[in-house]
C-alpha cells in the first residue's frame, strides 16, 4: 500500500511517500503507526505524538481503529489548518 | 464548484462568473480569508496540501452546504504554495435568493473546510518556519453546526 505523509509528520519522518508492505497482524491504522514507528528514529519521532495525528484512507478521513484492510492509499498528518 | 491553485483570485471576476445569467439570485455572501503578518513575525505563510483528497473534502463540504440550505450556486477558491502578508487564501462564495441562506452557508462552509479540508499552513519569520498549530475553536465551530443539524 501507499503512504503519504504531510506537514510536519513528513518533516520529521524525512518523507513523503512510500509504499510498504506490514504484516498481517497490523490490521489498524493505530497498529499501523506503532509498526511504522518501529522502523528507525525518523519514524519514532514523527509518530511520538502518535494521538494528535489524523489519518486518512482512500481520500477519506478515518479515526485510528479504522481497518487498513483492502486501503490503496493511507495518509497520515496533523491536524489540518487551512481556511 | 470547487478550485485549487496557486494564482490569486478577483473577487468580483468570481462572481461575476458565477452568476452570469441569473436571475434567480437575491443575496450572495464572499467572505475571503488573507494573511496576516502578525506583528512582524510572519512574512511568508506556505500552504501545502493533499492533492485529490483536498478536492475530494471540499466537493463534500459544499454537497453538505447546498443539502441544508437553497444555494442557487457557491464557489470555494483555496489558494496553495507560498504567500506574503495580505496575500488572499481562501474565498467562499456563497448565491441564494434570501440573505440568511446565503450568510449561514457561507459560515458553514467555511468553518468545515477549517476542520476537515487537508491543507496545512507554514509560517516564516525572522525567527524561522513554524507549522502551525490547529485551533479548538475551530473545532467549536464546526461541531456547533453538527449541534443544528441534530435539533
Amino acid at each position: 500500500m501507499r503512504v503519504l505523509y504531510f506537514a510536519w509528520v513528513k518533516d520529521k519522518a524525512g518523507i513523503a511517500a512510500e509504499d510498504i508492505n506490514p504484516p498481517a497482524s497490523v490490521t489498524t491504522i493505530a497498529e499501523l503507526m506503532n509498526w511504522l514507528k518501529a522502523r528507525g528514529p525518523e519514524f519514532a519521532n514523527a509518530f511520538e505524538r502518535a494521538d494528535v495525528i489524523r489519518a486518512a484512507i482512500d481520500h477519506s478521513h478515518v479515526r485510528h481503529d479504522a481497518r487498513i484492510a483492502g486501503a490503496r492509499e493511507i495518509a497520515f498528518f496533523p491536524p489540518v489548518t487551512g481556511g | 464548484m470547487i478550485r485549487v491553485q496557486t494564482e490569486d483570485f478577483d473577487i468580483g471576476a468570481e462572481i461575476a462568473a458565477l452568476t452570469a445569467g441569473r436571475g434567480d439570485i437575491g443575496a450572495i455572501v464572499t467572505f475571503t480569508g488573507t494573511v496576516r503578518d502578525q506583528h512582524g513575525a510572519v512574512t511568508e505563510l506556505t500552504l501545502e496540501h493533499y492533492p485529490g483528497m483536498t478536492e475530494t473534502e471540499l466537493h463534500r463540504i459544499e454537497a453538505e452546504a447546498k443539502s441544508r440550505w437553497p444555494l442557487q450556486a457557491s464557489l470555494i477558491v483555496h489558494r496553495v504554495g507560498t504567500l506574503k502578508p495580505g496575500d488572499n487564501i481562501v474565498l467562499v462564495v456563497t448565491a441564494s435568493a434570501h440573505r440568511d441562506a446565503a450568510f449561514d452557508a457561507a459560515k458553514f462552509l467555511m468553518d468545515y473546510l477549517k476542520t476537515s479540508a487537508p491543507f496545512w499552513k507554514r509560517e516564516t519569520g525572522p525567527d524561522g518556519a513554524n507549522w502551525v498549530d490547529a485551533k479548538s475553536q475551530d473545532d467549536d465551530a464546526a461541531a456547533r453546526w453538527q449541534k443544528r443539524a441534530a435539533e
